[in-house]
Order: C-alpha cells, then sequence, then structure tokens
C-alpha cells in the first residue's frame, strides 16, 4: 500500500484529488465544549477531531522560574479514536504529539507567564493542557495544535480565595495572552511534498517537519519525523510551505 | 425541612433535556453521543475483532471489554488523565449492564471494545455512557436482543427524584443516588447501585420511576438510531 500511495503521488495525483497544498475540507473551530474546563475546544479537521481542555490550579514555580506560571500539556490518544490505538499509558506518539504541541506555545511565550505568577517563589498559576483524539483521520498535530491555541485563547481564571481554587467558579478575566503561535506541518513521501497527509499518506511518510510560526514569520519550535534524511533543499522547501499554510490556519483563529 | 423546589425547575419525576446522535466517531465500527442536561458522554465500539493474547479467548463465545473515563476538564477539578479505581468500577458494571442484551455466541474467540468517554459531567456519567454505548453497539451491527436504557434516579431531601443533576448530588442535607439501567423490551434492571439512605418502600418507589424515564429515554436512543440510517 505504502509503495502504491507513493507511486500514485508521483504521478501528482492525491487519492482524495486535493492538490499537493491542500488542506482537508472542512476545518471547524468550536469553542466552549465543557462548561467544567477553563477553556475549551474541538477542532474537527476533515473527519480528524480533536478536543482540547484548560484546567487551572496554584501552585509552586519552578525554582529557576520563580517568577512564572507553569504550563503542563498531555496527550491521549484515545482508543475510541482509533483501532490502532491502545489502553494505557501514553505511548511515544501521544508523548511526541503533546511535547511538539507544548513547545510552540511555550517558546513563542503565547502565555504571559510572568501574570500568571500569584506570590514569587511561593505560590503561581498552573496551565493544564489536556489534548483527546477523538477521530484520527490524520495530521493530529496540526489539529491538536489548532485546538490547544484555540482553548488557550478562550480561557479564562477560576476564581481564587485566599490560595484556594473555588473549583467550578469562573472569573470574567482571560488568560493573558501575548501572540497566537500556528503548528504547521509538511511532509515528504517519495519525490513530493505535500500537507495534511490522509491516513493511508500518512503511512507512506518519508520525513515531515513541524514548524510553529508566529504573525511576524518568526519560528518558535521545529520538529523532523520520519526515518529518512532531507537535504538542506527539502528543508527549506518544507519550511516555507508549512509557513505559508500556517498563514491559512491563522484566518481560521482571529 | 421538605424538598418543594428542584434546581432547575423540573417536576420530581423529570429528566433533564435528552440528546441524542448516532455515528459520531468515523473510525469506529459503531458510535454515538448521548447528552443528558449538561452531561455528555461519547460512546464507540470496536468489533468483533481478534482477540489476543491468545488465552484470554473463549471458545464459546466473543467478549465484552468496557472502559470507561473522563476528560481531565469534564469536572470542575482537573482529574488525572488515565484509569481510576472509580473508573475502573464503572468499566465493569457498565460491561455487565450491556451484557444481558448481546449475543455473542456466533463470534466465537473474539472480542468487542467499548470505549466511553465523559466530556462534560453533571452527574449521571455512568448512565449516560451506558444509553451512549448501547446505541453504539446497535450501530455497529453487533446483535442484540434489546436496547439498554439508563438513569439514575435518588432521594434529594426527602423526595424521590429522576436524573440528579451535580446541585441535588450535592444538597446539603444529603442526597441519595441510584443508577439504574433497564432493558426497555423485558422490563429487567441490568444495573442498580445506590449511594446513601433510603428504605426499601422508597426503592420501590424510585425504581418505578427510574423505569418509566428509561422508557422516555429509549424514545430518543430509537429515534437517533433511525436517524442514522434515515437520509
Amino acid at each position: 500500500m505504502n509503495n502504491y500511495t507513493k507511486t500514485v503521488l508521483e504521478s501528482g495525483v492525491r487519492f482524495d484529488g486535493r492538490k499537493l497544498d491542500e488542506f482537508k475540507k472542512p476545518i471547524i473551530i468550536e469553542l466552549g465544549i465543557s462548561k467544567n474546563a477553563e477553556g475549551s475546544a474541538k477542532v474537527t479537521w476533515g473527519e480528524t477531531e480533536v478536543a482540547v481542555g484548560i484546567k487551572m490550579n496554584v501552585g509552586t514555580p519552578y525554582p529557576d522560574s520563580p517568577d512564572k506560571g507553569v504550563l503542563i500539556t498531555g496527550a491521549e490518544l484515545a482508543p475510541m479514536s482509533s483501532p490502532d490505538f491502545e489502553t494505557g499509558p501514553p505511548g511515544q506518539q501521544a508523548i511526541e504529539l503533546a511535547r511538539v504541541v507544548d513547545r510552540g506555545i511555550r517558546e513563542s511565550n503565547m502565555i504571559d507567564t510572568k501574570k500568571l505568577c500569584i506570590k514569587e517563589g511561593e505560590l503561581v498559576w498552573t496551565v493544564f493542557l489536556d489534548i483527546y483524539i477523538l477521530n484520527d483521520s490524520g495530521n493530529l498535530i496540526d489539529a491538536a495544535a489548532l485546538a490547544a491555541v484555540a482553548a488557550l485563547s478562550n480561557t479564562v481564571f477560576p476564581k481564587l480565595e485566599g490560595n484556594q481554587i473555588k473549583f467550578g467558579e469562573f472569573t470574567k478575566n482571560k488568560l493573558p495572552i501575548n501572540l497566537l503561535p500556528i503548528t504547521s506541518t509538511a511532509v515528504k513521501i517519495g519525490n513530493k511534498i505535500l500537507v495534511d497527509p490522509s491516513l493511508d499518506e500518512e503511512k507512506a511518510i518519508d520525513a515531515r517537519i513541524t514548524v510553529a510560526v508566529s504573525e511576524k514569520g518568526d519560528i518558535h519550535a521545529m520538529q523532523k519525523g520520519g526515518s529518512v534524511g532531507l537535504t538542506i533543499d527539502e528543508v527549506d522547501q518544507m519550511i516555507d510551505l508549512a509557513i505559508k499554510k500556517s498563514k491559512e490556519l491563522r484566518k481560521l483563529i482571529k | 425541612m421538605s424538598y418543594t423546589k428542584r434546581p432547575d425547575g423540573r417536576k420530581f419525576d423529570e429528566t433533564r433535556e435528552i440528546e441524542a446522535k448516532v455515528g459520531i466517531i468515523k473510525r469506529a465500527d459503531g458510535s454515538a453521543m448521548f447528552r443528558i442536561g449538561k452531561t455528555i458522554a461519547l460512546a464507540a465500539v470496536y468489533g468483533p475483532k481478534e482477540l489476543y493474547p491468545a488465552f484470554m479467548q473463549k471458545s464459546t463465545t466473543g467478549i465484552l471489554r468496557c472502559y470507561y473515563d473522563m476528560m481531565s476538564f469534564s469536572v470542575t477539578e482537573r482529574k488525572r488523565p488515565g484509569p481510576t479505581r472509580r473508573s475502573n468500577e464503572i468499566s465493569m458494571v457498565t460491561r455487565d449492564a450491556l451484557l444481558p442484551v448481546l449475543d455473542l455466541s456466533k463470534f466465537q474467540n473474539t472480542v468487542v471494545d467499548i470505549f466511553i468517554n465523559v466530556i462534560q459531567a453533571d452527574a449521571g456519567t455512568r448512565c449516560a455512557g451506558i444509553c451512549a454505548a448501547a446505541m453504539a453497539l446497535a450501530d455497529a451491527g453487533i446483535p442484540m436482543k434489546d436496547l439498554v436504557s439508563s438513569v439514575s434516579v435518588g432521594k434529594v431531601g426527602d423526595k424521590i427524584v429522576v436524573d440528579l443533576d451535580k446541585t441535588e448530588e450535592d444538597y446539603e442535607e444529603g442526597a441519595t443516588d441510584l443508577p439504574l439501567a433497564f432493558m426497555p423490551g423485558t422490563g429487567k434492571v441490568t444495573l442498580l447501585q445506590l449511594d446513601g439512605n433510603m428504605s426499601k418502600d422508597e426503592i420501590k418507589k424510585a425504581l418505578e420511576m427510574g423505569k418509566k424515564a428509561c422508557e422516555g429515554i429509549y424514545k430518543v436512543q430509537k429515534e437517533a438510531l433511525k436517524a442514522r440510517y434515515k437520509k
């Protein structure tokens, strides 16, 4: 099947009729999918569906950043979302997914973590970002990152009394956001470079490059995946394509 | 003090608003969403498929496995991802609530997996999960003798009520939670639990009220299943 995917792609055709640089349709962002979350969003991307929820709590800061809040990102490739996923603790794919999404948010300083400091060295806000894949029909990283950024930018603080959270009660204060990073992936299959692989294409991927890019065009995180080497020229082309496509995604989130 | 009025103005034998949808997870063999008030549960069914390790296989029938879980952000205080003692127990009673309607005898050595996930919790999540799972099993085309409909009944203050929400479960003067499931065709009980304090007479009354509520839920489930194949 993988060889077949490659042969067909080499003739410039995708099984689903898309152009190489064309996203699946539709891409829909739904906000506020759980009233108990401080922020939440669901992204439907083609048939892929990802839910992200934000929960906040207070805790002690890390010793090396006593005046900054904490972001903790997790991902579950819920076995409900694909016959290929199994029950049990997150495996390598889930951990990579969470870490790549996390890095785009963290390294771009999307969240103004200094504003999450309550008392330096003692008490800061902790932001828990949890990703749940509901249906895996390919391109999970881009879909999850989009849902994560959408959820964070619609997150409000819970009520705080003294040093205790009043669970289930929310303020109207929004989480302080500096900028919106968009995470976008280009993949190489055979001699073609394309975006938004389908499930069949995903199985045939030779290499992928994911970038997290700001509105200014700065790249804040990168991840190469796949077990085939790339020339510098190919890396260049893939980053260009990923940045170009990130602009389309940015329009959806504004 | 008598409990005279429910926080959302419902009658004592009235459920919250119910919504059901079948076929929501494309990659699953069967799937469904069930919402009751603000509680939302999703269920996906995979199988029958070969069961490994082989020593778990049964040569006389297929087996059913159930996994109930809540998303970390479905509750007011974040739940750590992954199974807990609570979710393990609910997975077990859910399986037992569904098994009586299934006929897996033609699927020897195989397994049917049900995954239930709660997106938003406002009490009654195991019941919502069972309702969703029953529809997902039907959607997957698993041979079934009946559907399963489930609701929680209980006692808030001095009143027997149907479908407690979180506010009622947390009622200061005490609340009793009695999750139930029925096979609507035969009227038999397949899930029965209780936490709190009720007399035997009260339980009998609660069971009757729960059965009636399940008949209403069954209608919604059936409509959702029909809607899936209407085009």
